[in-house]
């Protein structure tokens, strides 16, 4: 009886009937049409829809992908070729799907840069940044699992190299890498295996993570460039001042994004799908041959700063380990991020001189690492990976101290704005 | 009959419950982990296998997969013996002190029978093949070469004996896998029954 009035002054029909049952209005409510995103956005902003664009691109195409692949060792080149040639518009699936896993990390990596700059990471939004750090894991997860797939020479040399990274652990070392692998080297055990995690676990979980990191976010509000909290100024109707509603604001401004997106992702597709061999690498044309190394091993672009620095590390009392402790480090400290940055504000707009530096040097450093990491090895880049290496950990490990001592600008009680 | 709630006994339950709830997930999630190891087929196949060598001329190499892995059985000649002297100064460990190898290869020429060394045709950098440069001097690699082994990949260089050189990215001497004599020409590899200890 009480409860009556709410169905009955909702609107009838297929909608009410709905809405009786199941809580769509109030869902697109919370989350579209009434939640309040500040109106300073700028285009930096569009990196975390680009993200969601792509993982439905990964999705689609990966469905598609599995109809005509096989998880064989015997068969898997053979079947990747067949989908090139034979199937129709299979290349287009392929090349799809290939370009989204880079296309995926550039717009996670502008996306982090993003949170880097403006403080994103910053109260109250350190879980919502150590979801989207979970998520960047399971991607690179995926990444390295898929990579296997094909079963080209690069391929089953990257594995190799990889999951003999988890045999330099003392002790347990040898047992785990064989674990992993479900035989005593890389076979087809281990790709059928690779394949399972590749289109299921690992994706559910990513899904699933992706939901978390978006409740996250609509439950503490979006930061913006400015670094100031907006649900502090409220209008009578307890709606943020500085807020417009996700929907039709941002999502105009999101597909204008998106369609600049994907006019660069289907040129690429298009006319550069191995990217001069940096989304696809050339020995992965050639089939796997456990008996024979391709001249030279790199893994694809986006892991490229972290291989980098585990060949910048010599190995010391016997083991090689350390490279492996350093390349893992040097993930493990985005997460704490939110508790190594002591500064009074949150964008750098109104930090000093020295995050600024700090900042760009850290860029710098992820660049350079990701350079050498692509080049065979030599006594040049091994000493620029060692110096860049060192910036890359100084920027977290000394950031409790200059965020402190660093000179601050007065941060605005509104964010700044101006109409065009 | 007291209308209070017996909070330590809830307590108690609660844990109760819950470590045997946890104990029936590790027990459940044995079977699936255990699934991940080599499976008997896989094991099977990594079985020792063994080698005949009486077709093995002085001063050649044979290569065997085992393992997905190639297998090196080098029969050595005096001079390729006498070479690993010539080596020893260029090298990073030639006492095998920081290598794998069963303690019966633990000498200078890495072996059971100095004649037939048995080694794991793989890196210890990153894996690569490394190519076969027996003869001194070998200007392909460089002119005060002693003769050995050299990896294309990333230029790392081992003596006759599969010992790492200073100076080059592989950190360890050639893994020695486990090995045994069935006759004069016959090797096993993949295992060395008489190390019974």
């Amino acid at each position: 009886m009480g409860n009556d009035n709410q169905t009955t002054s909702q609107a009838k029909g297929l909608w009410g009937w709905i809405n009786a049952r199941f809580p769509l209005d109030t869902m697109l409510k919370e989350h579209v049409t009434e939640y309040y995103a500040p109106k300073n956005f700028n285009y930096w902003y569009v990196f975390g829809v680009l993200s969601l664009v792509v993982l439905v691109i990964q999705l689609v195409s990966g469905i598609f992908l599995t109809m005509n692949y096989k998880p064989a060792a015997t068969e898997a080149f053979a079947s990747v070729e067949y989908i090139m040639r034979d199937v129709e518009w299979g290349w287009l699936i392929r090349y799809m799907h290939s370009t989204g896993a880079s296309a995926f990390f550039i717009v996670v990596y502008l996306h982090m840069f993003r949170a880097l700059m403006y403080g994103s990471y910053r109260a109250p939004r350190e879980l919502l940044w150590i979801f989207g750090m979970l998520i960047y894991l399971c991607l690179m997860a995926e990444a390295f699992m898929g990579y296997l797939l094909p079963w080209g020479n690069m391929s089953y040399w990257g594995a190799q190299v990889i999951v003999s990274l988890f045999g330099t652990i003392p002790v347990i070392g040898d047992s785990l890498s064989e674990w992993i692998k479900g035989d005593y080297f890389i076979s087809d055990i281990t790709l059928n295996r690779f394949f399972a995690l590749h289109v299921i676990a690992i994706p559910l979980i990513l899904v699933f993570l992706v939901v978390a990191h978006i409740l996250a976010l609509h439950e503490v509000g979006s930061n913006n460039p400015d670094g100031v909290e907006i649900k502090k100024y409220k209008d009578s109707s307890g709606r943020p001042l500085d807020g417009v509603a996700f929907h039709p604001y941002m999502t105009i401004k999101d597909l204008w994004g998106i369609s600049v997106f994907l006019l660069v992702y289907c040129g690429i597709i298009f006319f550069a799908p191995t990217f001069g061999g940096l989304f696809l690498e050339a020995p992965n044309f050639d089939p796997a041959n456990p008996m024979q190394t391709p001249p030279h091993i790199a893994p694809v672009w986006y892991f490229t700063p972290f291989y980098a620095m585990l060949r910048a590390v010599p190995s010391f009392a016997g083991t090689q380990v350390w490279g492996v402790l350093v390349m893992f480090g040097a993930i493990a400290l985005l997460f704490f991020l939110p508790w190594l940055d002591k500064s009074p504000v949150k964008s750098i707009r109104y930090k000093g001189p020295i995050t600024k530096i700090a900042l760009t040097l850290f860029a710098i450093s992820f660049v350079v690492l990701a350079y050498c990491g692509m080049k065979p090895p030599s006594t040049t880049l091994l000493l620029t990976s060692r110096i860049f290496t060192f910036v890359y950990f100084a920027f977290f490990l000394l950031m409790p101290w200059y965020s402190r001592i660093d000179a601050v600008k007065p941060v605005p009680e509104r964010v700044t704005y101006h109409a065009h | 009959m007291s209308e209070e709630v017996d909070l330590g006994r809830r307590r108690l339950l609660t844990t109760a419950t819950a470590l045997t709830g946890a104990v029936g997930v590790v027990f459940t999630a044995t079977p699936f982990l255990a699934s991940w190891k080599p499976s008997a087929r896989a094991k099977a196949m990594g079985a020792p296998i063994e080698i005949d060598l009486s077709k093995l001329e002085p001063g050649s190499m044979l290569k065997v997969e085992w393992r997905g892995k190639p297998v090196w059985v080098v029969r050595r000649t005096p001079e390729m013996l006498k070479q690993l002297e010539q080596a020893t100064p260029f090298l990073l460990d030639p006492k095998s002190e920081g290598s794998v190898q069963p303690e019966y290869a633990k000498n200078e020429a890495r072996a059971r029978n100095p004649e037939y060394f048995v080694v794991l045709g793989v890196c210890t950098h990153l894996g690569c093949s490394p190519l076969p440069k027996f003869d001194a001097a070998d200007v392909t690699v460089s002119a005060d070469w002693p003769g050995g082994f050299y990896c294309p990949c990333h230029g790392s260089k081992f003596d006759l004996s599969g010992r790492v050189f200073k100076g080059v990215p592989a950190p360890a001497n050639l893994t020695v896998p486990p090995y045994s004599f069935l006759t004069d020409t016959r090797v096993m590899v993949g295992s060395d029954t008489s190390q019974s200890a």
